[in-house]
């Protein structure tokens, strides 16, 4: 990767050129009713303590088992990144201490993880880089501590306590902030597909370790720094681009870098120091004695290889070779699986260009502009398919598209009927179209005259004429007759 | 009529069913016994009213012809097992009056067939130690006694309030669980059944977990009949413990009486310890010539990697201990001693609720768990395991069918002789069992006779995995032989 470093990805310093490696840890909460090793509900937003199970409690004599639709949850997303699937894992204890870590342990995979080395193709602006997958892990989320609400005690919520998790560990194959955040959107973004994670990172669904360090291109490895739980893609970026920076300052001065755990803090911008490499825990790792090694057959696997959902990277394929559209269209359609079917019921059968241009165009961008979901569209995929047909078959132009665009969106209704309700249907009517054309042309005698010499003059007379039909004259026969007339 | 306290727990049973006698009688002929006992200390915690309901519940069943398989029989329960709504303590301060919500599987089976329970029975705290010395109730006083001698001696451990009531006639059987030997010695050094049945046999959901790879319940009894009968009701899968195994559990008690004609017993050489007594040793060659005489074939074999195995079961036990014990933080249940912070608590509470014995467990469990330890002991002795576990299966690919051996290098020794020493001291009690759970095979120690001062001696049998069918029919034969050995009442 260092050979491939591009200039423009490097950070300048006082003395020359650096290159930063980020590596990824991100933990995505498994979609799942209920807990890794125990039957609690997962259910956000319950009242503290309401989602707990004596297994989550710790209570004395309690056992974890195992979830099977979690381990199914994890098999998939190494599905979907490529990635090896091991027949044989085993779960660990991390050994420590913390009141809202009941067990005094997490059960986590530490040396056998269900899931080995993948990988993840991601679109930059000017190139595709690959960023490979290390490992896929499951593990036990941590219950909440609650500093703040209570003078002198913290309190506990263990209703997290107990709910599964994917480590998800890339390689150290990002070389920008813009590839760690591109990275983790196109992560998101599979996880998503997969149904496995819903990636809201709000909640703290989603949430990423970042590892980085820097060195002069060609270099060995510097010493990396983990800035922990970043909780959103943007942060990631200016975590990295703090980090980064800082890691330079340093080496410039003559310093060095020490191994250690920091956090980012969103408010100022800026990483600090939590615990050094000294502070770190011993984690006394052991094997769980009270789960057996999970053992995956090839059928179990091949079940799930099977049913897997068509995958974004192959969706994009699709859609640049069944519908002609860019690769830039085709990206930007396939961001959510729900956009993507929105588009393809809105291009069945018809003009899949002009359906992928409405779409990205008028409905994406009204979607943007009030923040909603495609969940929540007003407009339905139906409705917008009869909008691209009226413009299809010549009977409204772009322009009264658009118009009507903004009644279906604000009063619903069939676009078809409302266009024949509010005369809005196109004049091709020529005659109609020639009265109005002769119409400007002879009021405006100076600009007939100019017109000759400046035919970039004719935009104007065709807005005049359009202006005279109320936009519904067809515009490429007003463009003809008015070229016809004026002898341009 | 005889006490109703001394009949077997089989004899209960059916004379139970034959109306012979009532199950509120049985209850209160076993609470004025334990009234009597109280300087025993077998119970930390009777549970009178719940016997009677119990009973009564078990009379009007028997009335009515629909009686369960252990409808009306008294039992008592190790502080081990969580009885929902009753103390659970495992015998430590730090679970203080922690009171569970739960029953655990096993005695929940002995319930759900119509057992009576009589109350809680003392242990070493958490399981950890081979005499009973270490409960923060006390220790338990074994109901024997040295011929010509007062001194009051240890019932074995840790399972000692189970062997010193079962023995003393507190109860028609009792639970118990082995996690080195703390099954089959406590029933050696009382003169009773005990078995540790094979790994898996019996759910763990629900018992305080000491180590958790090695913990497996068992019953204590006064005949092997007893046993076979007790241990049908607490095996069988629990979808609650993954370690547990699906398959059928057989009819125990049939078992108990078989032919043993042709059954291969391997005496294996490496059990003959430096130091061992001679009437231990005897006693050995004489449970060979008995089980000969039934027509089994007595082999010499070899189980060359049991010299490693107290070392190796010292360091995995210790290890799981250290993790499973972490729960007890004061957090959320049991004892809490505060602090100024979090760590503070956690060091005042532990501190305080954890007794010396578990402390330096704990400590030797944290230590070879640690990066840079890990690999010379706790990878190592993994490795010793896999070995031991291979000498067996070795024997097993010959022919053996079951490995006999003594059950304790010693008879029962005195509160105090041995507790404030070197623990090494009494860690060598176990060095005959805790190659059974190491290797997660089913053991019973068996009642074989009295040393020269009065005192039992037990024989322990060691079988294939799941095949505790074939020690019951091996341990009647013995049973048959050696007799039956009752403490002369003194308490």
């Amino acid at each position: 990767m260092s050979a491939a470093a591009k200039t423009s990805k490097l950070i300048k310093g006082a003395t020359g050129e650096w290159e930063v490696v980020i590596g990824l840890e991100v933990h995505a909460q498994v979609t799942s009713e209920a807990k890794l090793f125990s039957g609690a509900s997962t259910a956000f937003g319950g009242e503290p303590n309401s989602h707990v199970s004596l297994v989550d409690a710790a209570m004395p004599g309690m056992l974890p088992v195992i979830n099977r639709h979690c381990v199914e949850q994890a098999v998939k997303t190494g599905l979907g990144l490529k990635a090896k699937i091991n027949s044989r894992s085993v779960f660990d204890r991390k050994n420590y201490f913390y009141p809202d870590l009941p067990q005094g342990y997490q059960i986590s995979q530490y040396k056998s993880p269900v899931v080995g080395e993948g990988k993840v193709t991601v679109d930059m602006a000017d190139a595709t880089i690959t960023v490979g997958i290390e490992r896929l892990h499951l593990e036990q989320d941590a219950g909440k501590s609650i500093h703040d609400l209570h003078p002198t005690n913290s309190l506990v919520d263990l209703n997290r306590s107990g709910v599964a998790l994917m480590e998800i560990v890339s390689k150290p194959d990002m070389r920008s902030a813009d590839e760690a955040r591109a990275y983790l959107t196109k992560l998101r973004t599979i996880l998503r597909y997969l149904g496995t994670c819903d990636g809201d990172m709000e909640k703290g669904n989603l949430r990423a370790d970042v590892n980085v360090s820097v060195r002069k291109p060609g270099a060995p490895l510097g010493t990396r720094c983990e800035i922990k739980n970043v909780n959103s893609i943007r942060f990631v970026g200016q975590a990295i681009d703090f980090e980064a920076r800082r890691q330079v300052d340093i080496l410039e001065e003559g310093g060095a870098i020490e191994q250690e755990t920091r956090l980012f803090d969103p408010n100022k911008g800026e990483t600090r120091s939590m615990r050094t490499k000294e502070e770190a825990h011993d984690y006394r790792y052991f094997p769980d004695p009270d789960l057996l090694p999970l053992e995956l057959d090839a059928a179990f696997v091949k079940a799930l290889a099977a049913d897997l959902p068509e995958l974004p990277d192959e969706k994009k394929a699709r859609f640049v070779k069944s519908y002609g559209l860019s690769p830039y269209d085709a990206g930007v359609l396939i961001g959510e699986r729900e956009t993507a079917d929105f588009f393809e019921e809105v291009a069945k059968g018809r003009d899949a260009k002009a359906a992928a241009n409405f779409v990205i165009n008028e409905f994406f961008g009204r979607l943007n502009k009030e923040g909603k979901e495609i969940a929540a569209s007003p407009v339905s995929a139906k409705q917008l398919a009869s909008i691209i047909d009226l413009i299809g078959d010549g009977t409204i132009s772009g322009k009264i598209a658009k118009d009507l665009f903004e009644i279906v969106w604000n009063e619903g209704g069939d676009p078809r009927a409302i266009v024949e309700k509010r005369g809005l249907k196109q004049v091709t009517d020529t005659g109609a179209i020639e009265k109005a054309v002769d119409g400007v042309i002879a009021a405006n005698p100076e600009k007939v005259a100019q017109v000759k010499a400046k035919p970039t003059l004719l935009g104007w007379f065709v807005g005049q004429v359009m202006k005279e039909t109320g936009g519904k004259a067809n515009p490429q026969a007003v463009n003809e007759l008015l070229k016809k007339k004026l002898g341009i | 009529m005889t006490s109703l306290t001394s009949l077997t727990l089989a004899e209960a049973r059916d004379g139970l069913r034959a109306k012979k006698f009532s199950a509120r009688e049985i209850a209160d002929a076993h609470l004025v016994a334990m009234e009597k006992a109280k300087g025993l200390n077998a119970y930390v915690l009777e549970t009178p009213d719940k016997a009677r309901a119990m009973a009564a519940e078990s009379d009007k069943r028997l009335k009515a012809g629909d009686a369960r398989p252990l409808e009306g029989v008294a039992l008592g329960v190790k502080d081990m097992f969580a009885t929902e709504g009753v103390r659970s303590t495992a015998c430590s301060k730090i679970l203080g009056n922690f009171t569970p919500t739960y029953e655990s599987t096993v005695t929940a089976q002995l319930w759900r067939d119509g057992a009576v329970m009589l109350g809680k029975l003392n242990n070493d705290e958490f399981a950890m130690g081979s005499s009973n010395e270490t409960s923060a109730f006390g220790p338990v006083t074994s109901p024997w006694r040295r011929k010509g001698s007062n001194a009051p001696l240890v019932p074995g451990g840790s399972s000692g309030g189970s062997a010193a009531a079962v023995a003393a006639k507190l109860c028609l059987g009792a639970t118990g669980t082995d996690t080195g030997g703390s099954i089959r010695q406590p029933a050696a050094f009382s003169g009773i059944v005990g078995i540790k049945p094979t790994y898996g046999r019996c759910s763990r959901w629900g018992i305080v977990a000491f180590a958790s790879s090695l913990d497996q319940a068992g019953p204590f009894a006064r005949t092997v009949k007893d046993a076979a009968i007790l241990l049908r009701s607490m095996a069988g899968h629990d979808p609650k413990d993954s370690t547990s195994t699906d398959r059928p559990v057989p009819d125990f008690e049939k078992a108990a009486g078989q032919s043993v004609k042709g059954r291969k017993i391997g005496i294996p050489k490496e059990y003959r310890v430096e130091g061992m007594p001679k009437e231990i040793e005897k006693l050995w060659e004489e449970g060979a010539a008995w089980l000969q005489k039934a027509g089994a074939e007595i082999v010499e074999i070899s189980l060359p990697h049991t010299k490693y195995a107290l070392a190796a079961y010292y360091i995995v036990a210790p290890a799981e201990a250290s993790s499973n014990l972490a729960r007890y933080d004061g957090v959320r249940y049991g004892l809490r001693v505060p602090g100024r912070d979090m760590i503070e608590l956690y060091e005042k509470t532990r501190a305080a609720g954890f007794g010396p014995e578990v402390r330096r467990r704990i400590l030797i469990g944290t230590y070879v768990l640690s990066a840079g330890y890990y690999d010379a002991y706790y990878l190592r002795a993994q490795k010793v395991r896999t070995l031991i576990k291979r000498d067996f299966e070795e024997a097993f690919k010959s022919g053996v069918d079951a490995v006999l051996t003594p059950a304790t290098p010693s008879s029962a020794f005195a509160i105090g002789e041995k507790s404030s020493g070197d623990p090494v001291e009494m860690y060598l009690n176990d060095v005959f069992t805790v190659t059974v759970n190491m290797a997660g095979l089913p053991g019973i120690a068996l009642p074989a006779g009295l040393d020269g001062a009065g005192l039992p001696l037990g024989l322990q049998l060691i079988g294939r995995p799941f095949e505790e069918e074939t020690l019951f029919s091996l341990g009647a034969v013995i049973e048959q032989a050696a007799g039956h050995f009752s403490p002369a009442p003194w308490w």
